[in-house]
């Protein structure tokens, strides 16, 4: 449900930039809000395509230790592996983790499925508001943006490094956007990731 | 439009990538734990930036409008864990309400 609602805002918001079609295929291959939405705020920004992906991958870096995490826990040939892994999602990461490091692959996918029919019918259905509504602003729809990465971040910066980096990023977003074009105050903020990995936990 | 395409394919292929990179291409070496402290790290800072310029950016400056109201409400909403209905339409509300009054 909560990924149905956050699905809907994505179409609404990409409508008047992407058009029906670009929406749904984006939500369809990325399957992944962070990115989605972080590239699309880059773009309706105006910044470049190239910011936009740059944006997009560093959120999604976590994936790159999500899986490393998940490795283990997959067997059979590469393909049953591959199989397993491009579910992965944040929700289902966490659904599946046994607390012992190890994950149950079944149940990791069985989390995903409902996740993934949730995310591109509710681009759909949010593409198809988007096109009838009037004025975006008027109906206080530039504000979901912050409100969607307000969501995120509650769930992602738990404990005293995350809260560091967090805390580190907004503030050379917040310095910088005066001076840099759109999109690169949202990358310089992974310098904060990188000087607050040097605290200690 | 092109640029668009490109931004979905590019972060389609990416996104794979980062998934598979652990199960596939690693084979269980593990990555060198300052890099790996440093990619779990990196979603935080980014969402956190992403808040501030989509709360009070407006193309190369900073102002305070309406949003503000908006972002606020989320924050509330989310600390005292409302459904993400009531965050997502109750920001939104808060916001089309704030430029009506204004």
């Amino acid at each position: 449900m909560a990924v149905f609602a956050i699905a809907v805002s994505f179409g609404v918001l990409a409508h008047p930039l992407m058009g029906s079609v670009a929406p749904i295929v984006m939500s369809v291959f990325v399957f992944s809000g962070a990115a989605q939405f972080g590239a699309l705020a880059v773009l309706i920004a105006g910044g470049s395509a190239g910011a936009a992906i740059a944006a997009g991958v560093l959120l999604n870096a976590r994936y790159l230790a999500m899986g490393l995490a998940l490795a283990p826990s997959l067997r059979g040939r590469a393909p049953a592996r591959a199989a397993f892994a491009m579910p992965l999602v944040d929700a289902s990461w966490a659904a599946a983790s046994r607390g012992d490091g190890t994950f149950d692959p079944w149940y990791l996918v069985g989390v995903s499925i409902p996740q993934y029919v949730g995310w591109v019918s509710g681009t759909v259905v949010g593409v198809l508001i988007g096109s009838r509504l009037g004025n975006p602003k008027a109906l206080g729809l530039d504000a979901l943006f912050p409100a969607f990465f307000i969501v995120l971040l509650f769930e992602e910066a738990r404990g005293r490094r995350r809260l560091a980096a967090a805390a580190g990023g907004a503030g050379i977003a917040l310095v910088l956007t005066p001076f840099v074009p759109a999109g690169l105050p949202i990358l310089a903020a992974a310098a904060a990731a990188v000087s607050a990995s040097r605290r200690r936990s | 439009m092109t640029a668009i395409w490109v931004v979905i394919a590019a972060l389609a292929l990416a996104t794979a990538a980062l998934k598979l990179a652990g199960p596939l291409a690693l084979g269980g070496r593990p990555l060198p734990v300052s890099a790996l402290s440093v990619v779990e790290l990196l979603a935080s800072a980014l969402l956190a930036a992403l808040v501030v310029v989509e709360t009070f950016g407006n193309g190369r400056s900073l102002i305070l409008d309406a949003r503000v109201l908006g972002a606020a409400f989320a924050v509330i909403a989310v600390w005292r864990r409302a459904p993400m209905i009531v965050v997502v339409l109750g920001a939104a509300a808060v916001t089309a309400v704030a430029r009506l009054i204004y």
